[in-house]
């Protein structure tokens, strides 16, 4: 019987943790909306930068979508575990009698339902207004929720690794972009072959792939560099 | 005790073997590179379709083959630091980084000269050097991150974890490169792709081949003997080494 | 560069050594940049035992209590828990130690009573009285306060509770004392004092003086000689 208690406060303690992060997200409701913000104004310079033409939009239209959203994961990657980390809550995660890979599947769970997926939700929005069609917009979606959380787990790792440097955003940038090509030539190429009237399945498995490596490989990676960070 | 007992008679014995394999490796890639430059620059035949320019290939396969190479041997050296916690691993990884770093410039700029003629253009989007100039990416990442990186210790653990996600990267990246290339260009004409290649022309990009890799560790144990020392300037060893430069 | 060695002088005024001893520091080397803290620190600390570890900044206090605590690991040597190193018993180390660093591990938008059960829910303990936990902190009446409105002093007041609400062995604590009040002081030194009536331990470091009554305190002493 010990045992099935024993679960339970576990579970209890991950749902008081889980709601740990909404809590704070809560209480700082006023920067919600700031990744939607960037991410539409990024999708806005193109067809400023371009020129209103719709042919030439509609052709770049899912280019355009996904570096917006991998700019605005980007952006946001800064304060994965930073406050965590300079206030001393990391220290404590390490040394938490909870597995720490579960505490950092938690934190990753609530930053991708709170700063991305909304992103997410607004994606057709601008699809439509650079023309997309909405059966393509239905790949756009698919290969949104397929490849961002790659690009969520790879780029916390690395900037879990950037945590010790202070000032480390165009560091991290630097680090981060590379590894973040593959997730932005299958996720555009899977919308430009609906586009064209080409099976997108392709490009879709690869990132389903993707995911399921990500998934797999970085939570033990973010868990040994949280440890080095923490050893400073 | 013993495993710090290992780690620095570990460093005091490699910085003395290296002194001594130091000069050895210097005589073989001399030998090496001339003999390697004398058959592709004047023995091998000039191409039949690209005639002479085809002759950057003596610079630029082996470059591009090494900055692959190097990165591989440094996802070794992070695996052997992290799991083993060698601090000799952590010095070699690091310090193959700038070498590494180098050899992929090299083939960039190789690749970039020897498109010139062949493309017409000075970058074309070819797949395998679109790979090359991320390749070169990471390994600034690795040089940004140990340099960004007060202690050495925490930046050695960091960029050993950040090297074993870019070599599992590599492969994911070069085959989206690859899949993006045919998919926008169609197949486009590849530099290194020579189906025959007559064995006068082989053997000495063979030879070169061979050069660059004792390039690399010849570059290799310089610079992880000035690192060592760097590293632990307060260390009997490193005293005694001092001392023994000055007597002799 | 100015070239440190550290060596320290390990003063015991405990009268004996029981065989129940806990825990054990066996030969640690540590060294941070180019500056080597300390070569070759042994030292050992039983149940009951306080140990203060003092020196002037710099000295390696903070990084010797980080190996302690299992954050970081020593170049060489080894920290042992009841004869077994700590990297192979992690996981049962961490539910004997409560660890204080000068890290408060408080996020600010949250308030006291909400701190307090993150911190609970991270250790696993049960049946604690958030209530009285608040009330022997002396923050009774900010239960519901962001901690933001704190001063560093409440604060401070706040990460002690970690020290109620956790049912451990060993307490590091890393400069406890920082930025708290005489009375915040006070209560620090009747908790530590509880606690080692109760066969708890405590490693510590200050540099203010301590006071504790009926207690036996060894002394660490690092000490740092600049070149």
């Amino acid at each position: 019987m010990s045992i099935g208690i024993d679960h339970m406060t576990t579970f209890h303690s991950l749902y008081l943790l889980i709601s740990r992060e909404f809590l704070i997200a809560f209480r700082h409701r006023h920067e919600a909306l700031n990744p939607l913000l960037f991410f539409v104004l990024v999708c806005l310079l193109f067809p400023l930068g371009i020129g209103p033409s719709p042919q030439l939009l509609n052709t770049i239209a899912p280019g355009i979508i996904w570096a917006a959203a991998l700019l605005a994961i980007l952006m946001s990657l800064g304060n994965v575990f930073r406050a965590e980390y300079e206030d001393g809550t990391l220290e404590l995660m390490v040394l938490a009698n909870q597995p720490l890979v579960v505490l950092t599947l938690i934190k990753l769970l609530a930053h991708w339902l709170l700063n991305v997926f909304p992103l997410i939700l607004l994606s057709p929005i601008i699809a439509s207004a650079l023309g997309m069609d909405f059966d393509v917009q239905i790949t756009l979606i698919s290969s949104l929720l397929l490849g961002t959380p790659v690009l969520l787990l790879v780029g916390a790792t690395v900037a879990t690794l950037t945590l010790v440097i202070p000032q480390n955003g165009m560091l991290l940038a630097l680090l981060v972009l590379p590894l973040y090509v593959p997730v932005l030539i299958f996720g555009s190429s899977a919308v430009s072959a609906t586009a064209i009237g080409m099976s997108a399945a392709g490009p879709l498995y690869v990132l389903a792939a993707l995911c399921i490596l990500s998934l797999t490989l970085s939570p033990f990676a973010i868990v040994a560099a949280i440890k080095t960070g923490v050893s400073q | 005790m013993m495993k710090w007992l290992h780690t620095m008679a570990s460093s005091a014995w490699f910085y003395r073997f290296s002194g001594k394999v130091i000069p050895w490796l210097m005589t073989l890639f001399v030998v090496l590179f001339l003999y390697g430059l004398y058959g592709g620059l004047v023995t091998a035949p000039a191409d039949y379709q690209q005639g002479d320019a085809f002759r950057i290939i003596y610079i630029h396969v082996p470059s591009a083959w090494m900055s692959l190479f190097v990165y591989i041997v440094m996802a070794v050296y992070a695996f052997i630091a992290l799991v083993w916690r060698i601090k000799l691993a952590e010095v070699l990884l690091i310090s193959s980084a700038p070498v590494g770093a180098a050899f992929t410039f090299m083939a960039l700029v190789t690749g970039s000269l020897w498109g010139k003629p062949m493309w017409g253009t000075w970058w074309s989007w070819d797949a395998r050097l679109t790979s090359e100039l991320l390749l070169l990416f990471l390994y600034w990442g690795v040089i940004g991150l140990y340099a960004a990186i007060e202690d050495k210790r925490t930046a050695s653990r960091a960029v050993s974890i950040l090297t074993l996600i870019g070599v599992v990267n590599i492969p994911i990246i070069h085959y989206s490169v690859e899949w993006w290339n045919t998919l926008h260009q169609g197949a486009s004409v590849t530099m290194t792709d020579k189906p025959s290649m007559p064995i006068e022309m082989l053997i000495p990009l063979l030879v070169m081949a061979t050069a660059f890799k004792v390039y690399y560790a010849i570059s290799l144990l310089i610079r992880t003997r000035a690192e060592l020392v760097e590293r632990e300037p307060n260390s009997k060893w490193v005293k005694q080494v001092i001392e023994e430069s000055n007597h002799g | 560069m100015g070239y440190t060695i550290a060596f320290c002088l390990w003063q015991s005024r405990s009268r004996f050594h029981t065989e129940n001893m806990a825990l054990e520091v066996k030969n640690i080397h540590c060294s941070r940049g180019h500056r080597q803290l300390f070569t070759g620190l042994n030292f050992s600390l039983n149940s009951g035992e306080v140990l203060l570890v003092e020196g002037k900044n710099g000295s390696g206090k903070s990084t010797l209590l980080k190996i302690v605590s299992g954050l970081r690991r020593p170049d060489s040597g080894d920290v042992l828990w009841n004869k077994q190193s700590l990297s192979s018993i992690f996981s049962e180390y961490t539910q004997q130690l409560v660890w204080l660093s000068h890290r408060n591990g408080i996020n600010d938008s949250l308030t006291a009573k909400e701190n307090i059960q993150v911190s609970i829910s991270l250790s696993k303990s049960t049946d604690v009285n958030i209530k009285k936990v608040l009330e022997k902190i002396g923050l009774n009446a900010y239960a519901n306060t962001p901690v933001r409105q704190f001063s560093a002093g409440m604060k401070r007041r706040l990460a002690l509770s970690r020290l109620l609400t956790q049912k451990a062995q060993l307490w590091v604590l890393d400069e406890p004392q920082g930025a708290l009040d005489k009375a915040g002081i006070k209560l620090l030194e009747s908790l530590v004092e509880e606690h080692v009536a109760n066969d708890g331990m405590v490693i510590m470091s200050s540099h203010h003086d301590v006071q504790f009554e009926n207690i036996t305190i060894n002394t660490l002493q690092l000490y740092t000689h600049d070149k």
